[in-house]
């Protein structure tokens, strides 16, 4: 096994977790889902706490710029005089002032003292002590007077205070939610991945165990995962059909050619072991010898070339061709065998009959049926030989006067080896008619039997091919 | 002949050597393609018989082809144990002149190498073939024998051609199939040999002479003596 398709192995049970496809499908679900849980809290965030706090900023700001102003247009004594008017109609006590002179003295206002000048900073929270309540917190702007005075102006915050503490503890429960949520979300996607494909890797596991049997149970959903198991299904069934292709083909050899290599082997060997054999005998032995070696070989030949056919190697081969002349060439190699077995061929066909297919193999079929009827007729029998133009395709009909076959031997003729019990007194190997369903499959035609319509002891075989005109248009049955 | 035998396979080189020099031909024997080719560029010889799958780097293919462009027309046979059809046209359409599979008889080997080797290199335009007293006209498409004229079917008449034009050579049964018939194909039976004694029955009907002999083992032969 070359290097690279060895696969590395990790022992620990957290690495084979994070190799694991549905682990990282379920994380990174985990990861979206809380990006998202995590964007709708920010967002909320900003909407109401930190939307309130602007506001608070915005109207502390406001009111620094209004006092400020009325600074410059009437002074300190002024500014006073607007704070007290506000503290009066402030009836909930959420404003703050404190106006200052330059020496730190307080002018107006509800507050004790300005928090400590700190560097740029005009804003500061401070704690505001209450007579009958919990201490409140404020937020406060401190702008400095052109007098030297300053001046604070803030707004009590404690009860915004609290619901943003509250908000904030509402959304770490919600993260804290979308968390778990995530992460049994993540499970269960797992879970429902692994449960999908266990039916495909089961099948998978328990064909590499050797047994090409079981196929992939699909789901009536007929999702992604359905079709990957119907193709899974298709591919196996394709193997199977190979495998039992290739089986059928040695268990044939072997069975087949077993019977002429033991002949030969056996004859050889006598010949060998008789010391009274005269070189006369000797030869004879080695003459049947290489008679059934030849047998093994055409018998072997044939094997191969039926491969190759249902391989549609041969379809390289393909042009266009008059079937009738090739009917003619036939009719005329084989009505001699015919005229010497006493029987007649009669024909019958058009002048022309065109189509696109493999000449060589084409007369091998009707080589293979003329022999096949010559073979089986008794001496003064009629061989009939007719073809005719269909609409897209030519039927050739060959009919002997034979036994004919019976219905059930006629679905096994065509079985590499198969011959009808009939059929076992004559030579022949049982490969003839194999080879012509390849052939006729490989043109995309079909291929049946009929009685002939002689006396119902003798019927008779009839054997009708369809030739499609164009071997393209129709696909070869499988 | 003077025939360069190209075989890698010792056992297999050695019989055919064997056999063709007891046929009378003289056998130069290479075990790779590379010393095959050297030979055959630097030396004359009547025929080439090469294996198509060769050790070396040169195969039997790139042989002849390599050959073919030196402008060196040498006939060739390929023997391989390769049936595949197209194996075989690959084989013919590189330059090679026959293409014998795998296991063979000897003496289909031998009649094809007799038929390439006397080959003429152009085809003589003869219009008249004779074999003792069977004459055969290509122009008029007649046979008399001893003058007297035989009634012939076309086919018979194109088997007779080949036989005649191979007088005192073995012709083997496929070779006919392949030459008089064109197809490459397995007839099942002989049914060659079917055509021949009709052909022969006509040829023969009346004279004592038989002119078509049946070569045990191989196939037939037109001859005129005895």
């Amino acid at each position: 096994m070359p290097h690279s398709r060895l696969r590395r192995q990790h022992p620990g049970p957290v690495w084979r977790l994070f190799s694991s496809a549905g682990f990282r499908f379920a994380a990174l679900f985990a990861a979206v889902f809380l990006l998202a849980a995590l964007a709708f809290g920010s967002v909320l965030w900003w909407g109401t706490a930190g939307a309130l706090e602007r506001q608070t900023d915005a109207a502390i700001r406001a009111d620094v710029h209004a006092l400020t102003d009325r600074w410059r247009d009437g002074g300190a004594p002024s500014v006073a005089e607007a704070i007290e008017e506000r503290l009066a109609v402030d009836a909930e006590g959420q404003t703050l002032y404190l106006l200052q002179d330059a020496d730190g003295a307080r002018q107006a206002g509800n507050l004790a003292e300005l928090p400590r000048r700190d560097g740029n900073s005009a804003w500061h929270s401070v704690t505001l002590s209450h007579e009958d309540g919990p201490p409140g917190e404020g937020r406060l702007m401190v702008v400095e007077l052109p007098d030297g005075g300053r001046l604070g102006v803030g707004r009590e915050v404690g009860e915004k205070q609290q619901l943003r503490d509250l908000l904030t503890e509402g959304l770490a429960w919600a993260t804290g939610a979308a968390l778990v949520c995530a992460i049994i979300g993540a499970w269960l996607m797992r879970r429902a991945l692994e449960r999908r494909l266990a039916a495909a890797s089961g099948t998978a596991a328990q064909i590499a165990g050797g047994d090409l049997s079981p196929r992939v149970p699909l789901s009536p959903h007929d999702d992604e995962f359905d079709r990957l198991g119907a193709s899974m299904n298709t591919m196996l069934d394709r193997i199977a059909q190979l495998m039992d292709g290739v089986r059928g083909v040695s268990d044939a050899i072997a069975h087949d050619l077993r019977h002429p290599i033991a002949r030969a082997r056996n004859g050889l060997e006598e010949a060998l072991l008789d010391e009274a054999n005269d070189p006369a005998a000797l030869r004879s032995a080695i003459e049947r010898g290489i008679t059934d070696l030849d047998n093994v070989s055409r018998v072997f030949q044939a094997v191969l070339r039926i491969a190759e056919v249902e391989h549609g190697a041969r379809r390289a081969a393909f042009a266009p061709l008059d079937l009738a002349l090739l009917l003619a060439d036939a009719a005329e190699l084989y009505g001699a065998s015919a005229e010497a077995h006493g029987q007649v061929l009669e024909t019958e066909w058009p002048e022309s009959l065109p189509l696109v297919g493999d000449r060589d193999l084409l007369l091998q079929v009707l080589a293979n049926l003329l022999d096949n009827a010559v073979k089986f007729s008794p001496p003064g029998a009629v061989i009939r030989v007719s073809a005719a133009q269909e609409e897209d395709a030519v039927l050739v009909r060959v009919a002997d006067q034979g036994p004919g076959l019976s219905v059930p031997d006629r679905a096994r003729v065509g079985e590499r080896f198969f011959r009808a019990d009939a059929a076992r007194t004559t030579p022949g190997s049982g490969l003839g008619l194999s080879l012509v369903r390849a052939v006729v499959q490989m043109h995309g035609g079909a291929l049946w039997f009929a009685d002939a319509g002689g006396p119902p002891d003798h019927p008779g075989l009839a054997v009708l091919l369809r030739l499609p005109v164009s071997a393209g248009t129709e696909k070869p049955a499988a | 002949m003077r025939i360069l035998l190209v075989e890698d396979d010792a056992e297999v080189g050695r019989f055919v050597r064997k056999g063709l020099q007891e046929a009378g031909h003289t056998v130069e024997h290479a075990q790779n393609g590379r010393d095959g080719l050297f030979m055959a560029a630097s030396e004359g010889f009547d025929l080439l018989v090469l294996d198509r799958m060769l050790p070396g780097g040169v195969d039997g293919v790139r042989l002849v082809e390599t050959l073919r462009t030196q402008g060196n027309h040498t006939p060739v046979l390929f023997l391989s144990a390769l049936a595949g059809v197209d194996e075989r046209v690959k084989g013919l359409k590189a330059g090679g002149d026959d293409y014998l599979v795998k296991p063979f008889a000897f003496a289909e080997l031998l009649a094809r190498v007799e038929a390439l080797g006397r080959r003429p290199a152009v085809d003589a335009p003869a219009t008249r073939l004779r074999v003792a007293d069977l004459e055969l006209d290509l122009l008029s498409r007649t046979v008399t024998r001893g003058g007297r004229k035989i009634d012939i079917q076309p086919r018979e008449f194109r088997l007779l051609e080949h036989l005649m034009r191979h007088a005192g050579q073995v012709v083997t049964r496929t070779m006919l199939l392949e030459k008089v018939w064109d197809y490459h194909f397995d007839p099942q039976t002989n049914v060659i040999d079917v055509h021949v004694s009709r052909l022969r029955q006509k040829l023969d009907k009346g004279f004592d002479k038989p002119l078509i002999h049946t070569v045990r083992n191989a196939g037939y032969m037109i001859r005129g003596e005895a």
